[in-house]
């Protein structure tokens, strides 16, 4: 506990640190605001940090932290320091999210933009950002449509889309637990792709929907759905609800006793929940995105312990995504050379992230055409304890992204780029 | 026109030239174009919130369900019938009102709390609805795929849709239209009577004044303009999601008002421009800026009750 | 198709008690106070997370017993120094004052505990179903209607056997007359508050049993409330009861035929009941 205080104070600290800094600019003069840009690079970090997603922005924001004083510690961007600006985005107000998506480009004059975990609010910065041609990086937003449909030029995304998460995990279900699927699916875009992509991947595999049953975001009581659920006979359950829905519905499965009967189990997981869950309820088969307990792979180790050392607590896969973004836009201006949004969205196609950074046995690069980034992901299970006391997944499958990514056509991205 | 007179106009003036300058003397303070448009455009919904609460004495807490229905319907209109802002504000202007109208006789002979909390509750609905009518409201994602479109005249060409200044006017005329009508109707009989229920209702009954009838039409007023200030929210956004009409955000609008002042004309927009500001520079510093709203609220119905322009004009008067 | 109905119907009973809980104490501050408690959810989150605190020391059912109080000191302590300050002034004061705590509420529980949802452990014997058939009646569930039903006889007992109950009620009806009559009207609304607040506790040490302790934990919560309270009839705590059980049940009985309406299901019954009966349910003419 005291930890955890410790490293909010630190967290507070700068991020007061950082705004008085900018209080003090723009109350002097517009004249100190050149000055300052002439000084810095700076990093807009538009995420959640209060609401559903707080916990898991946080995650993100203490990534970008440790990004940033590495890159400084490096050299900084262009040989200039860097900087992060942070705004609260709030977990679900787009309203906000691109009021402070256009404060940050307008005023702050940052070089690039980052977020947001809620997929819609991700859109709808991504909007903002090909607007004003800012070099815009999601951290943590997985509906594929940011680089899919509606991708842009200058728009890259770290977390995986679902289908890709969805291909990872269909073979080893149908295969160990059954062909019949029940869907419990949060109802907005994630939930909607990462549900088809789940029929499309169990499809293929000679798999069957026998019901399903969309659940808003923020549901408490999932007793009636797991009713239904249980009723339609299953061989599994899907569980595509993420968050505090997850240990809502979680938890309540297992208070039923559903975990005897029917396999549970999803894609994405995500070692915040699995924290908030009693060790009981700390089941099932999942895709991680990312997770700290990789022996043999080099630098994870350092990774982790840097991130222990400023909060107490092992990474998750929010807190290398937060890492990786503001990486990726330091990457992007050194190898680019440049500042320019165009020259930097160029110099990152298909660019392969090192092996520090992207901290996975196959490393992680950025598939052009489509800014997306093609990492490695976890199959595996939820355990009550493992190893040590965070380490609450167990890994029984490394997948290769390029091996379930499909083809930039079939993400339905046509990119066009400013003449 | 004698002094008086004049002196009473100062204010008016002091609003429309500040206003008018806005983009000119905003980023000198540290601000950026669509903060103004924002304050503008929140201001309107405060001012019509109180329209029905400052001065028909009625205490309503479920305003953004009529903000949200506007925001939707010009959404909606753009992205799915006609490209057209004016068509759009129209139209979620007309689905505000007449949402209103129909859940007017429902709630008009409830008062106080009870008033408040059923206007609550009913908000709740249209929530729902936004949230959960995936395929035609875009759902918890919000409705995207749209833009506010430049207005067409016969003789030229405005376009808002790139120039964040030519927006700001757009807005501010709207604006100015809705403050004119409502001035003029508190002027009118209408208005006098309005404020008569408002100091003693009973009394008002027993002049044969159709209580009723006047508290239903002072509501649809009210939510009719606030249904154009979520129209041009959503503008502004070029997005619009179900927490434009949640509850929190009318309990926002009411402490604008409160804060501003309620028994002043302008007070809400004073409030909506200290509230707005002061939520975006607090998140800007902390992440636990919520506290710090949560104890403005505080304090403002502890030593403001008045509001602002309250507090003034008490000074003065004294 | 009769079975899945037949278990929704029970399992919107189990939910609607806890709605009705939730909404008791609200209800009680209500008509005594005349104040909407949007805090209401930030007591219930207090609750939940003072039981996790003190689960390492006092277990399970010492929190059980322990929670609940301390969160209604905090709400005695709160109601003292700021709710008494509105009393008697227009009520659009309270709803923002409340308005306002809830904001704080929910920011300092982040700010203590962290935004992270937090693992909250019953005893396991609770954690399982009773029959293989009706699965959804596991231990905890039964566990929390019999500490609602507990929780209801006792408020009731309270409020018809006891001085202070006696006093409540009849304040709830005029107070006035009540304070001429030589009752201490401020220690009489402190007390009422504090009991509303320890129901919005004990509600808040039930519900992590089986949702995820996090700070927004009681903002889903309050509204379902509200709605109970209008249903059932302002002014009456029966109908307050009545109500809670009847939006649970509809809730259940929409899930299985239209899914996607269930939570606007109950405004739906809402604005019924008020088109045909304008007080609610159980509500008495003449007041509010």
């Amino acid at each position: 506990m005291t930890s955890d205080m410790f490293s909010k104070r630190i967290d507070r600290r700068t991020v007061i640190k950082t705004a008085a800094l900018a209080g003090v600019a723009q109350i002097t003069s517009p004249f100190v605001i050149t000055a300052r840009a002439a000084d810095n690079v700076k990093i807009g970090l538009d995420n959640p940090l209060t609401g559903t997603y707080a916990a898991v922005g946080k995650n993100e924001l203490i990534g970008c932290q440790l990004a940033i004083e590495q890159i400084n510690a490096k050299g900084g961007i262009l040989g200039r320091k860097a900087e992060l600006l942070v705004e609260d985005s709030t977990s679900g107000d787009a309203g906000t999210a691109v009021q402070k998506a256009r404060k940050l480009i307008d005023r702050d004059k940052i070089d690039f933009l980052l977020g947001n975990v809620n997929s819609a609010l991700a859109l709808a910065m991504a909007g903002v950002s090909s607007e004003k041609g800012v070099l815009h990086v999601v951290p943590g937003g997985h509906t594929d449509a940011i680089t899919g449909a509606t991708c842009h030029w200058n728009v890259f995304r770290v977390c995986n889309t679902t289908q890709m998460e969805a291909n990872a995990v269909a073979g080893t279900l149908i295969k160990d637990y059954g062909k019949k699927w029940y869907y419990i699916t949060p109802d907005y875009a994630f939930g909607h792709t990462l549900q088809a992509g789940m029929e499309k991947a169990s499809a293929t595999l000679g798999g069957s929907k026998v019901g399903g049953d969309l659940t808003p975001l923020g549901t408490t009581d999932f007793s009636s759905y797991l009713i239904k659920a249980q009723a339609a006979k299953p061989d599994v359950i899907i569980f595509l609800v993420q968050g505090d829905d997850m240990v809502n519905a979680l938890k309540q499965a297992v208070q039923f006793g559903l975990e005897k009967k029917i396999h549970l189990a999803g894609a994405q997981q995500e070692l915040e929940p699995l924290e908030g869950l009693p060790p009981e309820a700390r089941i099932g088969t999942w895709v991680f995105e990312w997770y700290w307990n990789q022996p043999g792979v080099p630098h994870v180790a350092e990774f982790v312990a840097a991130i222990k050392k400023k909060t107490g607590r092992v990474p998750t896969a929010r807190t290398w995504f937060g890492f990786v973004s503001t990486w990726t836009c330091a990457l992007a201006a050194n190898t680019a050379k440049s500042l320019e949004a165009v020259k930097m969205a160029k110099a990152l196609q298909g660019f392969k992230l090192p092996p520090e950074i992207a901290l996975m046995p196959d490393g992680a690069f950025y598939r052009a055409g489509q800014n997306q980034l093609i990492p490695n992901l976890y199959v595996g299970n939820a355990q009550a304890k493992g190893s040590a006391p965070d380490d609450l997944f167990h890994v029984t499958n490394v997948v290769k992204g390029a091996d379930i990514a499909g083809t930039v056509a079939e993400s339905g991205c046509k990119m066009t780029w400013p003449a | 026109m004698n002094s008086p007179d004049l002196n009473k106009q100062i204010p008016n003036v002091v609003v429309w030239l500040l206003l008018l300058a806005m983009p000119y003397w905003l980023p000198a303070v540290g601000g950026y174009p669509e903060l103004g448009t924002r304050v503008v455009i929140l201001g309107l919904a405060a001012m019509s919130l109180n329209f029905l609460l400052g001065y028909t004495g009625v205490l309503s807490f479920g305003h953004a369900a009529y903000f949200g229905l506007g925001a939707y319907g010009a959404a909606m209109t753009i992205r799915y019938l006609v490209p057209s802002t004016g068509i759009g504000i129209l139209v979620g202007i007309l689905i505000g009102t007449i949402a209103a109208a129909i859940i007017g006789p429902l709630i008009i002979r409830l008062r106080g709390v009870y008033f408040a909390m059923v206007t609550i509750a009913f908000g709740q609905v249209f929530f729902f609805i936004a949230i959960r009518w995936n395929s035609v409201t875009g759902g918890d994602d919000g409705l995207t795929g749209w833009t506010r479109v430049p207005l067409h005249f016969g003789f030229t060409t405005i376009d808002i849709q790139n120039n964040p200044l030519a927006f700001y006017y757009l807005v501010l005329v709207l604006f100015a239209v809705a403050a004119g009508i409502m001035a003029w109707m508190l002027r009118s009989p209408f208005g006098r009577t309005l404020i008569a229920i408002r100091e003693n209702e009973r009394r008002a009954r027993f002049l044969g004044i159709p209580v009723d009838q006047h508290i239903w039409m002072s509501w649809v007023i009210s939510c009719c303009f606030v249904s154009l200030a979520g129209a041009l929210y959503a503008l502004l956004n070029n997005f619009v999601d179900p927490r434009a009409l949640y509850w929190t955000q009318s309990g926002d609008f009411v402490i604008m008002a409160v804060l501003g002042g309620m028994r002043s004309f302008w007070g809400p927009l004073i409030g909506a421009a200290i509230y707005v500001v002061l939520q975006d520079y607090l998140s800007s510093q902390t992440e636990n800026w919520q506290s710090f709203i949560g104890l403005f609220f505080v304090l403002v119905v502890l030593f403001f009750p008045r509001g602002v322009l309250g507090m003034i004009r008490r000074k003065v008067m004294s | 198709m009769t079975q899945l109905l037949l278990f929704n119907v029970f399992n919107g009973l189990i939910v609607g008690a806890f709605y009705a809980l939730m909404a008791l104490g609200l209800s009680l501050i209500l008509n005594l106070s005349g104040v909407i408690n949007f805090a209401h959810g930030g007591f219930l989150a207090i609750g939940g997370y003072l039981a996790y605190t003190l689960i390492p020391y006092v277990g399970f059912w010492g929190a059980l017993v322990l929670a609940p109080l301390l969160t209604a000191v905090i709400g005695f302590i709160v109601e003292r120094v700021l709710i008494v300050r509105v009393y008697g002034r227009d009520p659009l004061y309270s709803l923002l004052l409340t308005f306002g705590l809830a904001f704080i509420f929910e920011d300092g529980t982040r700010f203590i505990w962290g935004a992270q949802s937090l693992p909250f452990q019953v005893p396991g014997w609770l954690m399982t179903p009773l029959s293989s058939d009706y699965f959804f009646l596991t231990g905890y569930r039964l566990f929390m209607v019999l500490v609602v039903a507990i929780a209801v006889i006792g408020l009731f007992l309270i409020l018809t056997r006891t001085r202070l109950g006696i006093r409540i009620r009849a304040g709830t009806l005029d107070l006035e007359t009540v304070s001429v009559l030589g009752v201490n009207v401020r220690i009489l609304r402190n007390m009422n508050f504090g009991l509303g607040v320890y129901l919005a506790g004990l509600a808040g040490v039930l519900a992590v049993g089986q949702l995820g302790l996090q700070p927004t934990i009681g903002a889903s919560l309050i509204m379902p409330s509200f709605v109970a309270i209008i249903v059932g009839g302002l002014g009456s705590l029966p109908g307050t009861l009545l109500g809670g059980l009847l939006i649970g049940v509809a809730s259940g009985i929409t899930t299985v035929f239209f899914p996607s309406a269930t939570e606007a299901v109950i405004y739906v019954m809402m604005a019924v009941v008020l088109l045909i009966r304008p007080r609610g349910l159980l509500g008495e003419e003449g007041r509010f």
